[in-house]
């Protein structure tokens, strides 16, 4: 199953990807991006002919379980000091740009 | 996520609607609009009803000053790390088994996605194991509504748009983000497509709140956004595959369920008629305008990159305390209801059954009944007279039920008992038989009544020679007449009764 | 290693002296200051110094001492932090643009349990951004330079806190280790350094970069100085839900305990490519501990030739979605534009540095539809088979024994234009991160150029006692050998 690094990711992936992670590109990056990407996954190949299909993922080292925090309220952070830390606030709330668009 | 633009554009059809007819089948309940049949499923996000968010200490709580209930993990702040509220997991539970749902090992995913009031870009919830599955919901009439599922996930914060035109998101000049509510435990309760027409959605938004607060899950108000519901609407020809779905968002209220659900289904019976085609889509209701809009289109399709959350271990409730949290479940409405139904002989989904046990007052009905009177009568006096009184009404049963005894021994007419009722709510209790005898209310026994009767026929032989020759108009007068003799005190079925035995 | 008459080099001795009262902690603070003031010119190991902080900490110690209280197990040790976990008030940048300037409103709970135990905080240590790389070049506040020889890289990406201990700053430090970033720096700095078992330390007010891979740990000069700060930081913390719940480690005890019988696996399928120095100290850490008594014996590990991948393809990932919250929306920086998609653009596009960059789209590309069955998927597979590995040669053998990283320090500048080549330092580090287990680098002589190697000891799930015998083991041989500490 060797494919070719052209074939393994293209530009366009690579610009879709840079949307969802919201980090511009210019049209100069996306060539280098492309490359280097595709650099690297053929030699992340190596597991491609592994067959693991009765292997079960492993998401955690420690097999722990059922970790609560019982329900009580313990004060939390003052305002004004979470706030001196913003970029912008106004009326005791974080300031954003005008919002458009929801996750496109 | 419920933010929205409403001035985009709609499908450019003008739909009049008084050239449709809704034609409703009378007995199994399924709705036809121009041949076509509609299938919905609902989404409900309620919030629950705990002390803390879902993974952090700080309060959850609606109506505070902005940004007064936030710690690191609700802001994301970086190094934070999320704790599971034991509380909620139970509330939850609480919720899957009320629904009939299986409650199993389930695991947390992160959907990833910026919006400003998501503090770490991605929304921890429940994806490929959700912790209750495969449950119902019986509406009153009796029709089952499939529930595929009822997990957990965070709320998000709340944003304000500052400038523009009145708040809207859309040309807005800037926005203000507040994280009281960032990080509040919701449980979305999934619905299977089996609602079959916009009074079954309204029945079953009805029926869930009224098990959601049953169950002390969420105080479930719509107005508050403490619970909100989405809607996937679509329509077909009976017997024809499902058609393609739009997802109706920003119904604030059950009436408006109804009204955007029958509106979106007309949309797209129109659009079908003209031969086209429907764009899988989220809708966003107006209530101004009562129409649904494009909100954004599916074909630019979602990556949300789920992936299990790592900062979190798997839940596995055990038996013990499932068992536990299901012995502890209240009777649910339906149950009330039911039993309401055995004890009056009045049907489970009547309105009077349906009105007492929505104001949570049947336990008060039943106690009126254990004090010894009539419970059909009870029934009827607390729906009717008892709309101001909460769930546990300030009249004490026993007085109720002595007012009652007295009106079904004939001792009061029903113009009479619905004059002392008042009397009673109106003070918050009170003796019966001193308001009765107060007011002058003598019970008027058979033969004083039959002396009443006789000096009436004598006065009126016209009417009483009328009356025995077959014409019913003449007993009107009749009894009008012996009423007014008696001075309100004759029990006007008893007149009746003694009228017809004259007759002979 | 300070200079200074009369105060201890380790923190240990330090300690001891401090709750004695035969050392003052001002004084111990302001040696290593000093010494700070000498060398860090050409080091470069700190994005901050706290010591107007570390002042008022260290007269707090000598108050306890002076009034009865128990000061705590590290009293008056000057403990250097790596610049991604959180301390209250004091900025936290990750060596990113994107956090430049971000006070914390909270302690990290090692930071606290640091401060609880009486060490003395003098300042927050230089990192390859977020914790990705592994020279200490990916920062955007400069490079860390190999106290060793400055021509040369101090490894990564804990570099700061590496070159800290060497440098004599602090006698001990932490860093976070999530593909080696403990152990290759303390090898080419010539330090110890511990990573725990995942869930051990708290990651609580850890600046994530991979959750299921990250775990803090020290460095320090002597073994008994990172078995004592592993002493004070681990044990479980209700605030992180992946801590295990069990009492802090106790390790000092063990150190003075042999070898004999115990059984020390040899990676037979071990990935090669290390270098020929480097090897040649692995095989005298054999000898060395086939001398104290141990048994040499033969494991295969088929799987991990594998680990990088699946390392590169988790690692990433995870770290795409925890860097996800960098919007400018909350806290650091921001770049202005007209709505908040190009807000968030913007500021992300200007905040990150290259690699940040590189490892967030690889990370996003692997998560999204239509990749991640063939990438992310597989590879947390594959980390089962490696985990599989591991658990098979731990019948076999009680601790296994690799070089920790294949080469030696290498010269500023080398490796920065090749991603893959620096990604390969860590080949023998990232498999025990994968599967969650402990391990550790302990110097164990020199190799080309007169530069220090590490030699890795890797044991099973909470195994941390018998890889402690193991090294203070091999530091005993290293002492009768002659070789410095
Ligand atoms: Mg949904
Ligand atoms: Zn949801």
């Amino acid at each position: 199953m060797s494919e070719s690094p052209s074939e393994r990711i293209s530009a366009e992936v690579v610009v879709k990807v840079s949307r969802l992670a919201r980090l511009d590109v210019t049209p100069d990056e996306v060539q280098r991006i492309t490359t280097q990407m595709a650099g690297m996954l053929e030699h992340f190949a190596d597991i491609d002919a592994l067959d693991l299909s009765d292997v079960e993922p492993m998401t955690q080292p420690y097999p722990l379980s059922n970790v609560f925090r019982e329900d009580v309220v313990v004060t939390g952070l003052d305002r004004e000091e979470v706030l001196a830390n913003a970029p912008a606030a106004e009326d005791g709330r974080f300031r954003v740009p005008p919002i458009v668009g929801l996750d496109g | 996520m419920t933010t929205a633009d409403s001035k985009t554009q709609d499908s450019g059809i003008q739909y009049d609607m008084s050239k449709n007819e809704i034609k409703v089948a009378p007995n199994d309940g399924s709705y036809l609009l121009d041949g076509y049949e509609l299938v919905c499923g609902l989404e409900v996000h309620v919030e629950l009803a705990t002390a803390t968010k879902l993974f952090s200490a700080s309060a959850n709580r609606f109506g505070d000053d902005p940004n007064t209930h936030i710690d690191p993990v609700t802001l994301g702040l970086p190094g934070a790390l999320p704790v599971l509220n034991r509380q909620a997991v139970e509330l939850a539970m609480r919720i899957g088994l009320a629904l009939n749902c299986k409650v199993q090992p389930s695991t947390f995913h992160r959907k990833n996605y910026f919006y400003p009031d998501m503090p770490k870009a991605y929304q921890i919830s429940q994806y490929d194991q959700p912790i209750n599955v495969d449950g119902w919901l019986e509406l009153p009439g009796g029709k089952s509504i499939g529930v595929e599922r009822a997990h957990l996930e965070e709320d998000t914060g709340k944003s304000t748009h500052i400038g523009g035109t009145g708040g809207r998101i859309h040309g807005s000049d800037y926005s203000l983000i507040d994280f009281n509510r960032a990080g509040v435990p919701l449980v979305e309760i999934v619905g299977r497509p089996d609602i079959a027409s916009p009074e079954e959605a309204r029945q079953y938004v009805t029926e869930l709140r009224q098990i959601l607060v049953a169950v002390g899950a969420s105080d479930a108000k719509m107005e508050e956004g403490s619970m909100r519901c989405d809607a996937n609407v679509s329509v077909r020809k009976p017997g024809a595959p499902l058609g393609i779905r739009c997802e109706i968002k920003n119904v604030n209220s059950v009436r408006s369920l109804g009204r955007a659900i029958e509106y979106e289904a007309r949309r797209q019976i129109v659009l079908l008629e003209a031969g086209e085609k429907i764009r899988q889509e989220t809708r966003h209701w107006d209530e101004t305008d009562g129409r649904t809009h494009t909100l954004r289109s599916k074909e630019d399709a979602d990556d949300y990159r789920y992936f299990l959350e790592p900062d979190l271990v798997p839940l596995n409730p055990d038996q013990a305390w499932i068992d536990a949290v299901r012995a502890a479940l209240p009777m649910l409405p339906r149950e009330r209801r039911l039993r309401l139904s055995q004890a009056t002989g009045a049907p489970a989904d009547g309105e009077a059954i349906m009105v007492v046990v929505e104001r949570g007052q049947d336990d008060y009905v039943m106690s009126v009944g254990e004090a010894g009177a009539d419970v059909a009568r009870a029934l009827v006096h607390v729906k009717e007279a008892f709309a101001e009184q909460g769930a546990n009404p300030t009249v004490p049963a026993a007085d109720l039920a002595q007012m009652i005894i007295m009106e079904t021994g004939g001792k009061l007419t029903s113009t009479q008992a619905k004059t002392v009722l008042a009397e009673i709510v109106a003070n918050g209790g009170g003796d019966a038989v001193a308001i009765a005898a107060a007011k002058g209310f003598e019970a008027m026994d058979n033969s004083a009544l039959e002396a009443v009767v006789d000096q009436v026929i004598a006065e009126q032989a016209e009417a009483w020679s009328k009356y025995c020759g077959g014409e019913q108009k003449a007993m009107g007068a009749l009894v009008g007449a012996i009423m007014k003799a008696s001075q309100g005190k004759a029990d006007g079925k008893a007149v009746t009764a003694l009228l017809l035995a004259k007759k002979g | 290693m300070t200079t200074h008459a009369n105060i201890p080099t380790t923190a240990a001795a330090i300690a001891d002296g401090v709750r004695s009262g035969a050392l003052k902690a001002v004084d111990v603070l302001e040696a290593h200051l000093a010494q700070i003031a000498a060398r860090e010119g050409e080091i470069h190991a700190f994005n901050l110094v706290t010591a107007d902080e570390a002042r008022a900490a260290a007269a707090r110690v000598d108050a306890d001492v002076a009034a009865g209280r128990d000061p705590g197990i590290l009293a008056g040790v000057p403990i250097a932090l790596k610049d991604n976990m959180c301390t209250r008030g004091i900025p936290t940048t990750c060596s990113s643009k994107i956090l430049e300037g971000w006070r914390p409103p909270y302690d990290a709970t090692v930071v606290q349990r640091l401060a609880a135990a009486g060490a003395v905080a003098i300042g927050k240590t230089n990192l390859d951004e977020f914790a990705m790389g592994s020279s200490t070049e990916n920062s955007a506040f400069g490079v860390t330079f190999n106290p060793r020889d400055i021509s040369r890289v101090s490894g990564g990406s804990s570099g700061g806190s590496a070159a800290a201990v060497a440098a004599g700053f602090s006698p001990i430090s932490i860093g976070s280790d999530t593909g080696g970033s403990i152990r290759q720096p303390a090898a080419l700095c010539g330090v110890v350094g511990v990573k725990p078992t995942y869930g051990t330390v708290s990651r609580y007010g850890l600046v994530a970069y991979a959750s299921s891979l990250d775990q803090m740990g020290p460095f320090s000069t002597d073994v008994r100085d990172s078995a004592l700060v592993l002493e004070a930081i681990s044990g479980h913390d209700p605030m992180d839900s992946t801590s295990i719940p069990q009492a802090p480690l106790s390790l000092q005890h063990v150190l003075s305990q042999g070898v004999e019988g115990l059984r020390v696996g040899r990676i037979t399928d071990m990935p090669s490519g290390a270098d020929p120095d480097v090897t040649a100290r692995l095989e005298a850490a054999f000898d060395a501990l086939k001398a104290a008594g141990a048994k040499i014996v033969d494991v295969e590990m088929p799987s991990m030739k594998y680990a990088l991948t699946a390392y590169y393809l988790i690692a990433p990932a995870e770290a795409s979605s925890n860097l996800a919250r960098y919007d400018g929306v909350r806290y650091g920086l921001r770049v202005n534009a007209t709505d908040t998609n190009a807000m968030y653009s913007a500021t992300r596009t200007a905040g990150f540095g290259e690699e940040v960059k590189r490892r967030i789209m690889l990370g996003t590309y692997a998560l999204s539809a239509g990749y991640y069955d063939a990438y992310y998927g597989k590879a947390l597979k594959v980390r089962r088979l490696i985990s599989d590995d591991f658990a098979r040669a731990y019948t076999k053998a009680d601790v296994l024994l690799t070089p920790t990283s294949p080469i030696v320090a290498f010269p500023v500048g080398e490796k920065s234009d090749d991603p893959l080549a620096m990604y390969l330092c860590d080949i023998y580090t990232i498999p025990t991160n994968l599967a969650g287990h402990p391990a550790m680098s302990v110097p164990f002589g020199t190799g080309a150029h007169g530069l220090p190697v590490g030699v890795q000891i890797l044991a099973p799930t909470l195994g941390e006692q018998v890889m402690f015998k193991v090294a203070a083991s091999l530091e005993r041989s290293m002492i009768a050998a002659g070789g410095a500490k």
